[in-house]
């Protein structure tokens, strides 16, 4: 299985101007297997967004080496795909063009001409291939910009708070697709998060950063089979733990009460 | 009375009122005898113009009651074209049935209609001449100024030479190159056909790299991601994001083009709408210039009408960004 990700000592900073550097990620190390589904999750500042942006290749590391199955990375490529908060979908081009856009560029749309059609079916937009974004609602374009990733048959996708944008839903919907996604594909998927029950629910792995200095705070093994149950013990264990990380658990040994 | 059965009233009129406001000028023209300080013209156009414009609208009267769509237009417009012939009618009045606007400058409605039918032959081979140098200086214009346009937009270089000269250059109207370009070029088809091609390209060039220039990164990001290279994110990414504010441009640069035109063949021209104008007003035939005005202002808003037809076919994907 290909899509084995390797990050050594990634140091990003910003530059500003007259005052001092910003540290957007210091000295990450984190290694992700081929095939796993992996969460980054973060106050906002922890330099997620970041991190995924260098896999992607489109900004590069300060310190440091990036690897995909080994092969150093440099520039974008169509193996790291890249779904964005905001779909992002081009707006002159119908649905059916927007997932046929990678294939086009890449001069190999005519002979993968039902691969479009088959991606189109598996994120449940048929029969809507001929409409443009503007006349679909925010879900469905996200499916749409998550076909146009998959149609390239990437090794990794990277899925930068992908459900964000949508209702609740919506959303749990979504989760449920991308997870059977993910199975039919067999690909590496690492996606940034805000919400921790979506981390738990999706991930072989949630990657729990910390911001000032943006690091890695610890990585948590989720060892639990799907489907997952949000009500399940376990479920709620890895929640509190995960919230405990990043300062929202209360404190609950402090309470003290008054006979 | 409810107030639907109101509504179909007034809509009535409105269907009604073209006819009525063409029969009256029409008996007006025909009882009230021309001022005899008007030079007479060799035939009564305008009552033809009447006869005919008044047999075109009972047809489509007749026609709205069989065709829903006919109907609705006619009653939206009805108004409007009851008062485009009320306006007709003052001036007529005004002109040769008393003869109260000073008689040089304001013929009869009769000749100027006149001068459409019997000067028709020399009107047309300006026309032809206008059209031709307009669309040789206005496709150059255009092709010249996207493509400077998409370089400036994507190149830094390219932007950092060319885009000072840009806006030194571009805001000056393209008609003060006149001497310039008299010097410069061997003919006046030459000179005018450049002088034209600069006053789209400016607006062309502006409106395009600005237009490259507000593309959102992440759309650049999203392609690069797919597989896009350099060129791929110029033409399948950049350009397409562009093109509402290219056609922004190129509206602008048809409406000066127009404008230099009617200019440009001011000098030394041998023919061509500005041209045949220009030289009816030194003739003091004004009623042959306020003809070549009318033929103006239909061939240019035609022109106008087909920019836009061919932008709402190609920005099918957005609706309206200027309304025609």
């Amino acid at each position: 299985m290909v899509g084995e990700l390797s990050i050594k000592g990634v140091t990003k900073r910003f530059r500003r101007e007259g005052e001092e550097d910003v540290i957007a990620l210091n000295g990450v190390n984190l290694n992700i297997k081929a095939g796993s589904f992996v969460s980054l999750i973060g106050p906002s500042g922890c330099g997620k967004s970041t991190l995924l942006r260098l896999i992607a290749g489109l900004s590069d590391a300060d310190e440091g080496e990036l690897q995909l199955d080994g092969k150093k990375i440099v520039g974008t490529s169509y193996e790291r795909g890249l779904v964005f908060q905001n779909p992002t979908l081009f707006p002159w081009l119908n649905i059916q063009d927007n997932v046929a856009f990678g294939l086009k560029v890449r001069h190999i749309h005519r002979q993968n001409k039902s691969l479009v059609k088959e991606y189109i079916k598996l994120v449940g937009l048929e029969g809507f291939e001929k409409s443009y974004p503007h006349q679909l609602s925010g879900g469905m374009c996200q499916r749409a910009s998550l076909a146009r990733s998959l149609v390239g048959k990437p090794k990794v996708l990277l899925l930068d708070e992908p459900l964000g944008a949508l209702d609740a839903f919506t959303r749990m919907n979504m989760q449920d697709e991308l997870l059977r996604i993910w199975k039919e594909e067999n690909m590496t998927m690492i996606m940034v998060t805000h919400d921790v029950d979506e981390a738990i629910y999706l991930s072989d792995k949630v990657i729990v950063m910390s911001p000032r200095p943006a690091k890695i705070e610890q990585v948590i093994d989720i060892e639990m089979g799907r489907p997952r149950a949000r009500s399940n013990p376990d479920f709620l264990q890895y929640r509190s733990k995960i919230l405990k990380i990043l300062n929202f658990g209360g404190n609950v040994e402090d309470i003290s009460y008054y006979i | 009375m409810n107030t639907n059965a109101k509504s179909k009233t007034t809509d009535l009129i409105k269907e009604v009122l073209p006819c009525v406001s063409i029969v009256f000028t029409l008996l007006l023209q025909l009882m009230i005898p021309d001022s005899a300080s008007h030079p007479q013209a060799d035939a009564h156009y305008f009552t033809y113009v009447l006869w005919i414009s008044l047999v075109v609208w009972a047809l489509i009267f007749i026609l709205s009651f069989f065709r829903q769509n006919v109907r609705k237009k006619l009653i939206y417009k009805g108004y409007f074209i009851a008062g485009a012939i009320l306006f007709l009618n003052i001036v007529n009045l005004l002109t040769v049935k008393s003869a109260l606007l000073p008689v040089l400058y304001f013929p009869s409605l009769d000749r100027i209609f006149g001068v459409l039918i019997t000067d028709r032959q020399l009107i047309l081979k300006c026309l032809l001449y206008s059209i031709r140098l307009l669309s040789v200086g206005f496709l150059s214009g255009a092709v010249i100024g996207i493509i400077s346009g998409i370089a400036i937009g994507f190149s830094k270089t390219v932007s950092y030479w060319l885009m000072p000269v840009v806006r030194v250059l571009g805001p000056i109207p393209s008609t003060a190159w006149i001497p310039l370009v008299l010097v410069c070029f061997p003919s006046a088809v030459s000179a005018s056909t450049f002088l034209i091609a600069v006053a789209v390209w400016f607006p062309t060039t502006i409106m395009t790299s600005s237009g490259i220039s507000n593309v959102q990164n992440s759309y650049f990001e999203v392609s690069r991601t797919l597989g896009a290279g350099k060129l791929a994110q110029i033409f399948e990414v950049g350009v397409p994001a562009a093109m509402p504010h290219m056609f922004l441009g190129l509206f602008n640069g048809t409406c000066s083009s127009f404008i230099t035109l009617v200019t440009a063949e001011m000098i030394g021209a041998k023919y061509g709408i500005g041209w045949y104008v220009n030289w009816q007003k030194e003739l003091l035939a004004y009623a042959n210039v306020y003809a070549g005005l009318i033929v103006i202002a239909v061939v240019f808003s035609i022109l106008i009408t087909l920019l836009f037809k061919v932008r709402d076919k190609v920005l099918l994907w957005q609706k309206g960004v200027i309304k025609w």
